[in-house]
C-alpha cells in the first residue's frame, strides 16, 4: 500500500479542522459553565441542532470546510443522521425516512455497544463518580 | 443567623458562596483537547481516503476507531481524568458519547449483566439517540413533503 503522507498531513486542512472542532467544544463549555443545563441535555441539544442544520443543508458547508472538525463533534452525528435520512428518502421514499438515519450512523452506535461489552469484560468496575454526567 | 426567606435571596446567597469556575481556562482546555481529538479524526479520515475508501465509509471508520479508543481509555479510568481536565473538549466529540455509554455501564456492573449493564448503559446515551433519531426521521419526512434542501441561508 502506497500512502502519500503529504496528503495525510495536509496542514491547512488539519488547522481548519482543529480550529472548527475547538470552537464547537468552546460553545459546549460555555453552555456548561454559564447555564444550568445538564451535560446530557447539552448533548441532546448538539445532536438535534446538527440534525436540523444538516436537514437545511447548512452543515454541509461546515463539513466541506473543516472535514472531521465538523463531523467528529456530536453535531456531526446529528448531521450524519439527517443526511442518511435524506439520501434514503431519495432512494426509497417514506420508508427511507425511518431507515436512513440509523443506517448511516449504525457503525458508531454498534461500535459503542460492542466496545462497552469489551470494556466491562476486561476491566474492573470502578465505583467512582464519573465526570460530566 | 439570618434566615434566607425568599427564593431570590437564597439564590443570591448561593451565587455568592459557590466558587466561580474559571471559564477562560476551561474554554482554552476544551478548545485544544477538542481540536486535537478532531485532528486525530481528520488524520484517520485522510489515511482511509488514501487507502481508497469512500467518504461515507471513511467517516464510519473514524467514528468506530475514536469510540474504540475512548472506550479503552474509559476502561483504564484515564478518560475521566481527561474529562475533568477538558470538560466539553472531551464531551462534545463522539468520544464523549462513547464514554457516556461505557462509563454508566461500568458503574452499574454490580447490578448484574442484564438489567445493570444492558439497561443502564443507555441512561445518558439513550436521550441522544432518541432525539437524534427522531429529528432525523422528521427531517426525512419534511424533505419528502417539500422535496427540497434549498432552504439554505448562505
Amino acid at each position: 500500500m502506497n500512502i502519500n503522507w503529504a496528503n495525510v498531513f495536509d496542514w491547512m486542512m488539519l488547522l481548519r479542522c482543529f480550529v472548527t472542532g475547538g470552537i464547537i467544544c468552546i460553545i459546549g463549555q460555555i453552555l456548561i459553565d454559564k447555564t444550568k443545563l445538564t451535560p446530557a441535555r447539552i448533548l441532546v441539544i448538539f445532536v438535534t441542532t446538527g440534525a436540523v442544520l444538516g436537514g437545511l443543508g447548512i452543515y454541509q458547508y461546515l463539513v466541506d470546510f473543516a472535514g472531521a472538525g465538523a463531523t467528529v463533534p456530536l453535531t456531526g452525528f446529528g448531521y450524519n443522521l439527517a443526511k442518511g435520512a435524506i439520501e434514503s428518502v431519495q432512494q426509497s421514499g417514506l420508508v427511507g425516512a425511518f431507515t436512513g438515519g440509523v443506517k448511516a450512523s449504525a457503525g458508531g452506535i454498534a461500535a459503542a455497544v460492542f466496545f462497552r461489552i469489551f470494556s466491562i469484560t476486561y476491566f474492573k468496575t470502578k465505583n467512582e463518580k464519573t465526570i460530566n454526567i | 443567623m439570618n434566615p434566607l426567606e425568599t427564593k431570590q435571596t437564597y439564590q443570591e446567597y448561593v451565587d455568592k458562596k459557590s466558587p466561580n469556575s474559571p471559564i477562560l481556562k476551561n474554554c482554552f482546555n476544551a478548545f485544544w483537547v477538542g481540536g486535537l481529538i478532531c485532528s486525530i479524526g481528520q488524520i484517520i479520515l485522510n489515511i482511509c481516503k488514501e487507502r481508497g475508501f469512500d467518504t461515507q465509509t471513511s467517516g464510519t471508520i473514524v467514528s468506530i476507531l475514536l469510540i474504540g479508543i475512548s472506550a479503552f481509555l474509559t476502561g483504564l479510568n484515564l478518560f475521566n481524568k481527561i474529562g475533568k481536565f477538558a470538560g466539553a473538549g472531551s464531551l462534545i466529540p463522539i468520544t464523549g458519547f462513547a464514554n457516556s455509554i461505557v462509563s454508566p455501564a461500568m458503574e452499574y456492573k454490580s447490578e448484574g449483566y442484564v438489567m445493570g449493564v444492558g439497561g443502564k448503559m443507555f441512561t445518558v446515551a439513550g436521550p441522544v439517540l432518541v432525539f437524534g433519531i427522531s429529528a432525523s426521521i422528521l427531517v426525512g419526512i419534511i424533505y419528502l413533503i417539500f422535496n427540497t434542501q434549498s432552504i439554505t441561508l448562505v
